[in-house]
């Protein structure tokens, strides 16, 4: 059987690359995509929408319809993998292995189900069952370039006008600067700071934001994603319009991917269970 | 660009690919393919596709490479296939 997959795989690897010779050579100027369609962008991207980044303006103008059903897709699959993955009933062996440290001595304490601390929890930290020792040189080198990291996804967002980056980057860097603070500290400080219902939330809300900007422009009369018609609703010429546009679903596009990102990471790294993890 | 560096860049993708294949460690497997998509945003931004480079060091050498290790850190280390 595994002979024959290899046999399969080599087969149809080959055929593929057979395939490609047929494609016109990288950077053709005479293939099709050149003659037809790749100039009427460089011509006229700037003039239409008044976005120096081709590629955004594609991927978020020309293209948008495109680029909602990918942010559909990403919130699919960070919905299915919630639903893979989550643990909605908690077993009463994790329930009862609260695993509690003092800070001054270093004793650990198992509280089992129903039970309390007796000092209260000042005194105490929950540990992981695979506790870690606090290492400050980790901690404060990862809290020292966090903000860093979140002001860069913000700028990458914003800036997607005018050099390569945008929503999808963004808000993988931001979620990645969420990540690396679940990785540094533990997770139920980051649940902490972004609880896992506020992750599912932000998904649905990133989408929203793309696809209600469609429908607006539905409503004011315009076609739908196209942002020219959102010109009266925020004071500006309609081609500036369509500039604010594509920030608008890029902030969306962001908000979307950031929340699915750390959502899924809340799952794989805890298994589930949403209390202790990577 | 210097087709040289070029070539062995694509040399090394095809060498991390059959090494993540090959590899029984499974950490050491998505390191090795965070090797690979470290080298292939490499390719995209020799191509031209800043864009595209963009997204694969974010997504695919970034948080790609801590979900594997959050999944290996979940399950088991050593692959049995």
């Amino acid at each position: 059987m595994k002979r024959l997959g290899l046999l399969a795989v080599i087969l149809f690897g080959a055929l593929l690359v057979y395939g490609t010779t047929d494609f016109p050579d990288w950077g053709d100027p005479s293939s099709p995509a050149a003659t037809h369609l790749s100039p009427y962008y460089i011509q006229h991207s700037l003039h239409d929408t008044a976005v120096p980044n081709i590629v955004t303006a594609v991927l978020a103008d020309y293209r948008g319809y495109d680029t909602m059903f990918e942010t559909a897709v990403i919130f699919t699959a960070g919905l299915a993998c919630l639903f893979l993955l989550r643990v909605f009933i908690t077993p009463k062996e994790t329930e009862a292995s609260g695993l509690y440290r003092h800070r001054a001595t270093g004793i650990t304490l198992r509280i089992g189900q129903g039970g309390r601390l007796p000092l209260g929890t000042r005194e105490f930290e929950r540990i992981d069952s695979q506790w870690v020792p606090y290492d400050l040189i980790i901690r404060t080198a990862c809290s020292l370039v966090l903000p860093f990291i979140q002001l860069f996804a913000l700028y990458v967002v914003a800036h997607g006008h005018h050099s390569p980056g945008g929503g999808f980057q963004g808000g993988v860097i931001f979620g990645a600067a969420l990540i690396l603070f679940a990785i540094s500290h533990n997770l139920r400080t980051t649940l902490k700071a972004m609880p896992e219902k506020r992750t599912n939330i932000l998904t649905g809300t990133g989408v929203l934001i793309y696809v209600g900007t469609g429908v607006l422009c539905l409503l004011l009369g315009g076609q739908f994603l196209d942002y020219a018609a959102l010109a009266g609703l925020l004071g500006v010429d309609p081609v500036m319009a369509r500039s604010h546009g594509i920030l608008i679903v890029e902030i969306g596009v962001a908000i979307a991917v950031m929340a699915v990102m750390v959502s899924l990471y809340y799952n794989l790294a805890s298994a589930g269970h949403m209390d202790e993890g990577l | 660009m210097i087709w040289q560096l070029e070539f062995i860049i694509l040399l090394l993708v095809v060498v991390c690919a059959f090494a993540a294949l090959k590899v029984r460690d499974l950490l050491g497997a998505a390191v090795l393919f965070s090797i690979y998509s470290f080298l292939m945003c490499l390719l995209w931004a020799i191509m031209g596709a800043v864009d595209v480079a963009f997204t694969e060091a974010s997504v695919g050498a970034g948080v790609s490479t801590v979900f594997f290790v959050a999944a290996v850190f979940r399950t088991t280390r050593r692959s049995r296939d």
